[in-house]
């Protein structure tokens, strides 16, 4: 392992790993039962740095911004590293948005540089206001031959052997801004520093140690917080190898444990969701004595390791399953958004690693994590090091809002001072999660104090986001709340969005305006999509400048209706 | 093989795989509310049509798709 704290940056921390560990594999590039390509660290090396003297060549400057928008591929990784090598502040830009949404944050942000892969570049260069795309330098990967690039460069044709200059940054100076939000809101670009990804990387390694032969398997987008650290920072800083899978098939990820004996792998809730509902479908398919079998075997585990974690043990009991995870995973972590304890009993039982933690982009990943000792899947566990937690305004049952303090929290949102003061509090980060703190420091969740929701592929959902599809729809007013803001659960599952749709003065909900508001609804992304809607007859509270006063429209809401009120669309 | 067709032999496949009536289905229907599925059994149900038709799909051509008669469409311009 590298000792983070000799390294005032990610670009040199990462090109003490390219050093240190030349003949290692680092990257294995698989795509459904076929493997694309291999790299050692060396290899990795010889990639990035023609990449790092192109940008420079090009204009490149300490502290200037570049985006990536790629799937999981070796490139993504090769590209970031040759950003930070460069002195540059990435903006990992999350690819599964629409190229409108891509094109807005790519103007935010300001990037002045673009690595995209082709098919994502011909949507965004073909939206009537590309133009307002402030990239001076666009670099495309795997273009077909002769495909109109509209003026962009091909990544590939990039092996200048020229040594590019090393550019140094401080602690404390930006390495990635992450939009944790605001697609079609305000956006939310957390600026996080080298220090804050440093720190993170060092508080969690000893739970989740790398080292050379150690493999992560990366299917969450490399730019969310969880795969950036967990399948780029971390395994590089043991020597590790990051296996990218470029398709997100049950059945390939099933294949990759076996086939690449996976060490570790991060989740969301959904995928879990799969692979749990897999294995049901397996064990429902054995004989009746091989699931008696099976049922005691993982009795048995249940009662030897509920203190603790016995790997030796669980593999021996239920070895088959242990199998079919390859047989060598140490961990499989979820987070990204709230996973049921059910679902992580379930793998518990088998014997299954399984870590459920806490975190958020602003805190730059993770801010406690469980870890098996004892298993508590009540909790999401305790405060990673060097992490502090307060509950805020406790109530008689010591549920508030969770408010954190590390090394590790971002230092504001960008160009929004205002948005960064309303999230800090006397230093402390406030999450706008509701939680509590149990004698033994575990993490408790209850829900949310703010109008979102997290959907299981781990994707913030902001109302305000969505609002701009429903524009112009032929009633009075509308607007979007997230169900559990209207009326509190304290659960954070199954959470839905609301349309609340108030018709022009004397008329009803009419089919029309339904099919219009249905129609709308199938322009978003799947995961964004409102659930049901409801009507309301008054008029909306609004601020001197028309803006709707939302807390004191849900507060008018909650006090009149019940959530028996929403009719599904 | 025409849209028409090709539409056709996707909502058999789907009706198989997910296990409900054929007769339920049409083309216009968003197939994640219609058969409560997720992204990933949608990307399942995508391995099930290219091992049909004996194509290559990459996963990002089902993004932004929710209905059977635009993922015909995406399926028709690769046969």
């Amino acid at each position: 392992m590298l000792d983070l704290g000799e390294y005032n940056s990610l670009g040199e921390a990462l090109q003490a790993a390219l050093e240190k560990w030349p003949a290692e594999l680092c990257l294995i590039e698989a795509d459904r039962d076929r493997e694309n390509a291999r790299f050692t660290y060396r290899q990795f090396k010889e990639a990035a740095l023609p990449l790092a003297r192109a940008l420079q060549d090009g204009g490149f400057r300490e502290g200037a911004r570049a985006a990536i928008i790629m799937t999981n591929q070796p490139k993504w990784l090769i590209s970031a590293y040759a950003i930070f090598f460069s002195g540059g502040v990435l903006v990992p830009l999350d690819y599964k948005v629409t190229p409108h949404e891509h094109l807005r944050l790519l103007v935010h942000s300001r990037a002045e540089f673009l690595i995209v892969e082709y098919h994502l570049w011909r949507a965004i260069s073909q939206l009537p206001d590309a133009n307002n795309l402030a990239a001076r330098v666009v670099l495309v990967t795997e273009a077909p031959a002769g495909a109109d690039l509209h003026g962009a460069l091909r990544w590939e044709d990039f092996r200048d052997s020229r040594q590019p200059a090393f550019v140094a940054r401080q602690r404390k100076d930006p390495a990635c801004i992450v939009y944790s939000s605001g697609t079609g809101g305000r956006p939310k670009g957390c600026v996080l520093t080298h220090e804050n990804y440093l720190e993170q990387c060092a508080a969690v390694t000893p739970i989740f140690p790398f080292f050379p032969g150690a493999r992560y398997l990366s299917i969450i987008p490399t730019n969310h917080a969880i795969d950036f650290m967990g399948g780029f920072i971390m395994p590089f800083s043991g020597g590790g190898t990051v296996v990218h899978l470029r398709t997100l098939r049950p059945e390939y990820i099933r294949e990759a444990f076996t086939r690449y004996k996976i060490t570790y792998m991060a989740v969301v809730p959904l995928i879990l969701r799969n692979l749990q509902r897999g294995m049901l479908d397996r064990f429902t398919a054995l004989p009746h004595f091989k699931r008696r079998i099976l049922n005691a075997a993982i009795a048995i585990n249940r009662a030897l390791t509920r203190s603790r974690a016995r790997p030796q043990i669980s593999r021996a009991l239920l070895k088959q399953v242990h199998q079919a995870f390859g047989g060598g995973l140490r961990a499989l972590l979820v987070g990204g958004a709230f996973t049921e304890p059910a679902m992580i009993e379930f793998f518990h039982g088998l014997g299954i690693p399984i870590y459920n933690g806490y975190g958020c982009t602003e805190a730059c990943t993770a801010i406690t994590v469980n870890n098996l000792r004892p298993f508590r899947p009540d909790t999401v566990g305790r405060p990673v090091r060097g992490m502090e937690i307060r509950i805020l305004n406790p109530d008689s049952d010591g549920v508030g809002e969770v408010a954190v303090r590390s090394k590790t929290v971002m230092s504001g949102y960008l160009d929004d001072p205002e948005m960064t003061a309303e999230t800090f509090v006397d230093g402390w980060l406030v999450t706008g999660d509701l939680g509590q703190l149990d004698s033994s420091g575990h993490l408790r969740l209850f829900g949310r104090k703010k109008n979102m929701i997290v959907t299981e592929e781990g994707k913030n959902i902001y109302p305000e986001d969505i609002e701009a599809v429903f524009d112009s729809i032929p009633a009075k007013e509308f607007c979007i709340f997230a169900a559990n803001y209207l009326w509190p659960t304290r659960t954070m599952t199954s959470e839905q969005l609301v349309l609340v749709l108030r018709p022009e003065e004397g008329k009803a909900v009419s089919d029309g305006l339904l099919a219009n508001a249905a129609d709308r609804n199938r322009r978003l992304a799947n995961y964004k999509r409102i659930s049901g809607y409801l009507t309301w007859d008054r008029e909306f509270p609004r601020t001197a400048s028309m803006k709707i006063k939302r807390a004191e429209l849900a507060d008018q809401i909650r006090h009149t209706l019940t959530r028996d009120s929403v009719v599904a669309l | 093989m025409t849209l028409q067709n090709t539409t056709d032999e996707i909502l058999n496949l789907a009706a198989q795989h997910f296990k409900v009536s054929r007769e339920e289905l049409r083309p216009d229907d968003d197939f994640f509310k219609k058969l409560g599925i997720n992204s990933l059994q949608a990307l399942d149900l995508l391995t099930t049509i290219e091992n049909h038709f004996h194509i290559e799909l990459p996963d990002y051509e089902l993004q932004g798709v929710s209905d059977f008669r635009t993922l015909a469409e995406r399926i028709q311009s690769r046969l």
